[in-house]
Parts: C-alpha cells; sequence; structure tokens
C-alpha cells in the first residue's frame, strides 16, 4: 500500500479536527474534534512505522491513545462542572476572562 | 560718627526692640492662661520697652550716633550684620513708637472688651511695635527690611481683624498689595545702595563714598516704598479702607508706626536724599500733590475715621514735604507732634464711636454734652491739627512751612503754596468734624450697641495722657538746644540742608494761622445758617462727590490696573483649564482610544484565541516552506 492514502486520511482528519475546535459551539464537539486530530496523529505514526518497520511509531500510538483517553476524561469532567454552574456548554458563551471595563468604574481612570 | 565700641552700649535698643516681641511670643502661646490674661504680657512688655526707651532718649546726647552691630553668620556676597544704631532720630522716634504702643495697648483692653479675637490682637499689635522698633533702631538696611515687611504683614492681620466683615479682608489685602507694589521698588533700592556701597550698614553706607547715579538710582526705588508704606500719591489708596480696623489700630498704624516708617526711613538716610536733588524734588512735587489732595477728600467724607485717615494722609505729605526741602528737624518734629494729636483724634474717635455705635457723622451731632471729656480731648486734637497756636501742630508745620520758604526755589514755593493752600482745608475740615460730631441737634437712629457716656478709666487715661504733648509738645520747638539736639548727628551741610530751626517763621506762621482761621470762619458760617446740614453741602453735587470719591482715584485704579489684572488672570485660569488640562486629559484619553484596539483582541472567546494561534503557526509554516 502506497504511503500516501494514509497521510492523505490523516491530513482530513487533522483538517476536520481543526474545523471542529475553531468553529463548533459545543464543548463536547470540541473535544471530539481534539480526539480527531490527535488520532490523525496516531494515524501517521503507525503509516510511518509500517512504511519504515520500525516499532517505536506504534509505540508512540499507544501513549497517544492512553493520554488522549486521560485528556477526554478530564476534558469531560470540566465540560459536566461547566454545564451544572452554567446550564449551557456553549464555548462561546463562556467569556469570564474577556478585558472589559469594570461596569461601575468606567471611564473614570485616566 | 560712630561712638564708642563698648558692647554694653548694644543692650539697651536690643532689650527695646526684644520685649515687644517677647511680649507677642508670650502673648500668643500662653495669652489665655496667664493669670492677668492676655493683656498683661502685652500691656507689660510695652511698657517696660517704654521705660527703656525713655532711659535711651537721656542718655543719647547731640551728634552721638552708637552703632553696634556683629555678624550671625557668614554668608557670600556683602555681610549682612545685625545690631542697633542709635542717634537722637532713632531715640526720639523709638520713644514716641513705644509711648503710642502702650497707650493703643491700654485703650484695646477698654475698646475690645469681651471680643474673641483679643488674643491674638494684643499678640499682634505686639509684633507690630517690635516690627516699628526693628525699623527705628536697625544698624543694617537688611534687618530694616525685616522689620519694614513683618510690619506689612502686621497691618494686614490688624486691618482685617473683623474677619466677618467682607469689607476688612478686602481693605486688608489692599492695604497689603498696595504697599507691596512699594515695597518691590523698596527692595531694590537697599540693594543697589548696598551694592554701591558694598555694605549693607547705615554708617557704611551713609559714609562710603558712592556713585552719583546708584545714590539717585537707589533713593528714587526707596522713594517707592516710601510713597506706599506712608500712604502718599499714588499709593495711598490703601489708608482710608484702613479703616475697617479697630480704631485703636487706626491710632497705632497713623500715628506711631507704618506710615511713620516711611517718612522715618528718609529721615535715616537723609544724607544719600540731599545728595540726590532728583528725589528731592520728586518727593516734593508728590508732597506738594498728596496734602491738597487728602485735605480735599477729607472736607466731604461722612465717616469719622475716614477723615481722619484722609487728614493723616495730607499731614504725612507734610512731613515728606519738609524732608523734601531739606528741612530735617521740622520733618522730623512734624511726625512726632503729628504722632501725638493723630492718636489722640483717632483714641477720641474710637470713644465717639463706642457710645453712638456708628461711623457716621450724619448719624452723630450734640455729643458734647454726653461726652465731655472726649469733646474736651478730640478739640485740642483738632486744634493741633488745624494748627492753631499754641497746640503742637502750629509749630511743627510751621517749622514746615518756614523750611519750604527758606530752602526757595521752584520746589520750596510748590511746598509752600500747597502747604497753605492745606492750612486753610485742614482748618475747614477740622471745624467740620467738630461741628457736625459734638455740636448742633443729634440726628441718627438711636441703635446699636450706644453707651452714650465718656468712656471706662482703661480708655480715658490713654485719652488724657496723650492730651499732653498734642498740647505742649510744640513749645520744644523754641528751644534751640532740642533742635540743634535733633538736627545734630547728621550732616546737614548739603546743598539743600537749609531751614532747620524749628523756631517759628512769625510771617508764615502768621499767614499760616490765618489762612486756618480763614477755613474755620466759613465753615462755622456755613454751619449756623444750618446746623443740621453738612456744611460742605454748599458745594455743587459734582464736585462735592468727586472730593468724596477722594478724586476717583479708586475707581480709576479699578478700572485701570485691577480689573484688566483679574481679566488676565482669569484668562490664565481658563488657559490652565480648557488648555494645558485638556492637553493632559487629552493625552490620558488618547492613549486609552489606543489601548481600545487591542483590548478588543481579548475579547474572552477562547475558539478566537485559537484561530489566531492556528493562523500564526500556518503563517510560519509556509514561511519556513517558502525561505527554506
Amino acid at each position: 500500500m502506497h504511503l500516501i492514502l494514509p497521510l492523505l486520511l490523516s491530513a482530513v482528519l487533522f483538517a476536520l479536527g481543526v474545523y471542529g475546535v475553531l468553529a463548533r459551539r459545543n464543548a463536547v464537539a470540541v473535544l471530539m474534534a481534539v480526539e480527531l486530530m490527535l488520532n490523525a496523529g496516531n494515524l501517521n505514526f503507525v503509516a510511518f512505522s509500517a512504511a519504515y518497520r520500525d516499532l517505536t511509531g506504534q509505540l508512540f500510538a499507544l501513549f497517544v491513545v492512553v493520554i488522549a483517553a486521560a485528556e477526554v476524561g478530564v476534558g469531560l469532567a470540566i465540560v459536566l462542572l461547566i454545564f451544572r454552574n452554567r446550564d449551557s456548554i456553549a464555548v462561546d458563551t463562556l467569556r469570564a476572562l474577556a478585558d472589559r471595563d469594570p461596569p461601575e468604574a468606567a471611564g473614570d481612570t485616566g | 560718627m560712630t561712638g564708642s565700641s563698648l558692647a554694653g552700649e548694644a543692650v539697651l535698643p536690643t532689650l527695646i526692640v526684644a520685649l515687644p516681641f517677647l511680649a507677642a511670643v508670650v502673648g500668643l502661646l500662653f495669652g489665655r492662661r496667664l493669670p492677668g490674661g492676655p493683656a498683661a504680657p502685652a500691656l507689660l512688655g510695652t511698657a517696660a520697652a517704654t521705660v527703656l526707651a525713655g532711659a535711651l532718649l537721656l542718655h543719647t546726647r547731640a551728634g552721638t550716633v552708637v552703632d553696634q552691630v556683629g555678624t550671625l553668620t557668614p554668608t557670600g556676597g556683602i555681610r549682612i550684620t545685625v545690631g542697633t544704631r542709635v542717634d537722637p532720630l532713632a531715640a526720639i522716634t523709638a520713644a514716641m513708637v513705644c509711648l503710642v504702643a502702650v497707650l493703643v495697648q491700654l485703650y484695646s483692653t477698654g475698646y475690645l472688651r469681651g471680643d474673641p479675637g483679643y488674643c491674638a490682637y494684643a499678640a499682634q499689635v505686639s509684633l507690630f511695635t517690635a516690627a516699628m522698633l526693628t525699623v527705628v533702631l536697625a544698624a543694617d538696611l537688611i534687618v530694616l527690611l525685616v522689620g519694614w515687611e513683618v510690619m506689612g504683614l502686621c497691618s494686614y492681620l490688624l486691618i482685617g481683624h473683623y474677619r466677618e466683615q467682607p469689607s476688612a479682608g478686602a481693605a486688608a489685602v489692599k492695604a497689603f498689595l498696595t504697599t507691596r507694589v512699594g515695597d518691590v521698588g523698596f527692595l531694590f533700592g537697599i540693594f543697589t545702595l548696598g551694592a554701591a556701597a558694598g555694605s549693607f550698614r547705615i554708617s557704611d553706607v551713609l559714609s562710603r563714598p558712592l556713585p552719583h547715579t546708584a545714590v539717585v538710582a537707589g533713593t528714587l526705588l526707596l522713594t517707592c516704598g516710601v510713597l506706599g508704606k506712608s500712604a502718599q500719591f499714588p499709593l495711598h489708596v490703601w489708608l482710608p479702607d484702613a479703616m475697617a480696623g479697630p480704631t485703636p489700630i487706626s491710632a497705632l498704624i497713623h500715628a506711631a508706626t507704618m506710615v511713620a516708617a516711611g517718612v522715618y526711613v528718609v529721615a535715616r538716610l537723609f544724607p544719600l536724599f540731599l545728595a540726590s536733588p532728583l528725589t528731592l524734588d520728586v518727593l516734593a512735587a508728590v508732597a506738594a500733590v498728596t496734602m491738597l489732595l487728602g485735605a480735599l477728600a477729607a472736607l466731604a467724607q461722612d465717616d469719622l475715621k475716614r477723615v481722619l485717615a484722609y487728614s493723616t494722609i495730607s499731614q504725612l505729605a507734610y512731613m515728606i514735604g519738609g524732608l523734601a526741602v531739606g528741612g530735617y528737624a521740622p520733618g522730623l518734629f512734624h511726625l512726632l507732634t503729628h504722632a501725638a494729636y493723630k492718636a489722640l483724634l483717632f483714641l477720641g474717635a474710637g470713644a465717639v464711636i463706642r457710645a453712638v455705635g456708628t461711623n457716621l457723622m450724619s448719624e452723630m451731632g450734640g455729643l458734647r454734652r454726653v461726652l465731655p471729656l472726649t469733646f474736651a480731648v478730640t478739640t485740642i486734637g483738632l486744634a493741633s491739627l488745624a494748627g492753631l497756636p499754641p497746640f503742637a501742630g502750629f509749630f511743627s508745620k510751621d517749622a514746615v512751612l518756614g523750611a519750604a520758604q527758606a530752602r526757595g526755589g521752584l520746589a520750596g514755593w510748590l511746598v509752600l503754596g500747597a502747604g497753605l493752600v492745606t492750612a486753610l482745608l485742614t482748618g475747614a475740615y477740622a471745624t467740620r468734624m467738630w461741628l457736625r460730631t459734638f455740636f448742633g441737634p443729634h440726628s441718627g437712629p438711636h441703635s446699636g450697641p450706644a453707651v452714650r457716656q465718656d468712656p471706662p478709666a482703661s480708655m480715658r487715661v490713654p485719652l488724657l495722657i496723650l492730651a499732653v504733648p498734642a498740647t505742649l509738645l510744640g513749645f520744644l520747638a523754641l528751644s534751640a538746644r532740642f533742635s540743634r539736639w535733633l538736627g545734630a548727628g547728621l550732616d546737614l551741610r548739603g546743598p539743600r540742608a537749609v531751614g532747620d530751626a524749628l523756631r517759628p517763621e512769625w510771617g508764615i506762621a502768621l499767614a499760616a494761622t490765618t489762612l486756618a482761621v480763614i477755613g474755620l470762619g466759613v465753615v462755622v458760617t456755613l454751619w449756623r445758617r444750618d446746623p443740621v446740614r453738612d456744611p460742605v453741602a454748599v458745594l455743587a453735587s459734582g464736585p462735592r462727590r468727586a472730593l468724596e470719591h477722594a478724586f476717583y482715584l479708586d475707581e480709576l485704579y479699578a478700572a485701570a490696573l485691577v480689573r484688566p489684572v483679574l481679566r488676565l488672570a482669569r484668562t490664565v485660569l481658563r488657559v490652565d483649564e480648557d488648555g494645558i488640562d485638556a492637553v493632559v486629559d487629552g493625552s490620558g484619553q488618547a492613549a486609552r482610544t489606543l489601548g481600545g484596539g487591542v483590548r478588543l483582541l481579548q475579547n474572552g472567546n477562547v475558539q478566537r484565541y485559537a484561530t489566531g494561534l492556528f493562523a500564526g503557526v500556518l503563517v510560519l509554516a509556509l514561511a519556513a516552506a517558502v525561505l527554506a
């Protein structure tokens, strides 16, 4: 099998993941998009491992799977807490860190 | 010139200055807690100084100058010394200042009884006295300047004593600012003379040969200060307004301190003024204008104290005029007699005002029966003011006029002519004041804190004491020994030192007295026709109002100086607020606006951040690919 096919698939998956992270409003969907990007990377590891007959790449793919599982666990816990607090998991509504004028002292500090 | 160098001889004059100063400090700090109240230190300090000044007077012999100085700290440039300089002029002036001050202090204990500000008042009067004595006894021009300026401060505080009246505050500021205008010249005059002589010590300035230009410039600059302090035209406008202060203060300012200081400085540096004919001519011209202006304005005032204020201006012009024609002793002698009778008149006016509760003569009249003692002493004072023989003013005024006649020339005739016309006017306004206050029917409301009887003993005693010199001081003029004593000690052999004898010139005396009597007679005749009407009402209303407003000089100054300066100040304020402040505020606002653009980026949307991050990575990757 030619190497170009798994690499193309991986690129498509990664692009999907980037789109999902940047554009989706649902926090769970954003997490899923992150998974897509991780697994696009995994696919590259495995493809190059097979092409160069070197097991190191497959070893790294296993590491990534484990870390991705842990990451999803933490991420879903955060999403759950946000939902409990805010009744919403729309990413673009979570703007507590924006730089705004303090409401009462707006404009009188030079 | 300089006397012996015994250090002990400086102790007496130093104590004379220090005692009132000490009284001021003690009175201000502990006045309320002392057993005798705030009056005790003020009275004791001034009285002790008076006794010492009397001793000093008796010890000062003709022609001696005891000059004691020491250097406190060596400074760069011209050395400044601290010390005292006693000659007959200083001794007799110091005695006069102390005597008037102690009487004013005594009088004030009665006049300001129950006044909440009395404690500070008594201390300020003591400080005022100490400052004047510093001017009188200082051996160094810089020390003299210190006393001069402290006096300016004290006059400001005391004129503004009735703080709750807005007019008092305005008068205090006016007095301070007007004299300040002259003081700038005074300061530079001292610098000019000190720099030319290489020393600020008066004996050095007088004895070292100075370049003629320095003498002319220095004395002309000093004249500015003299005109301000001694209330001469065109800087006389503060004195009538200074009547807003308590009446004893008017007595102090008009008789002993403040206005006497200007005349005194001219006398102190008299050899320099003699060496500068230009300055003397300026002084003579100013004196001639001022004496007429003051006397004319005094003629139409309704406020008792303002009559006296304008008469002071006019009488000070006599002194300046006397000095300007080279009459050293006559000018000084008039200073002394004027101090006596003007203090008497003001303290008498205070008794009248206390009794009727108003300053306005149109609300007085017929007071000679209710206030017999006040009537008697005021009559003495007014007779002395009008120059009727044998009262003190007669001798001193005629000595001045005699000096002017002996001097001759344009300046001499100017002073003599103005002096004679002023004698007529003085007779008229003194009579008008006398008649309007003490004779005729009582008119006006019976309102205010009227007491309608002669004042208590604390106020009566000063009146009686002052009546003595106001009556008898003039006879000193007949003593040739006295005029030699007063006039000697300074080299008066300059080109204009003429007529320094005090003995009256009988021709002049007769003329001046006749004129005064004519003035008196005219006013009495007018008054007899209608005792209720103001004798000056015979004038048309236009000229009368001009006299009442002292020829609208206040209005002129307000239009020409005060209002433009205020407008300028407001413009400066507007430029500051709308211009400079706007730039400062604007720079802050601009930084905020610019910063606002950057703030938009940090909007809290994590996905935007990530987009930016991704775009950045993309650009870097592309750049790496293209450039590699």
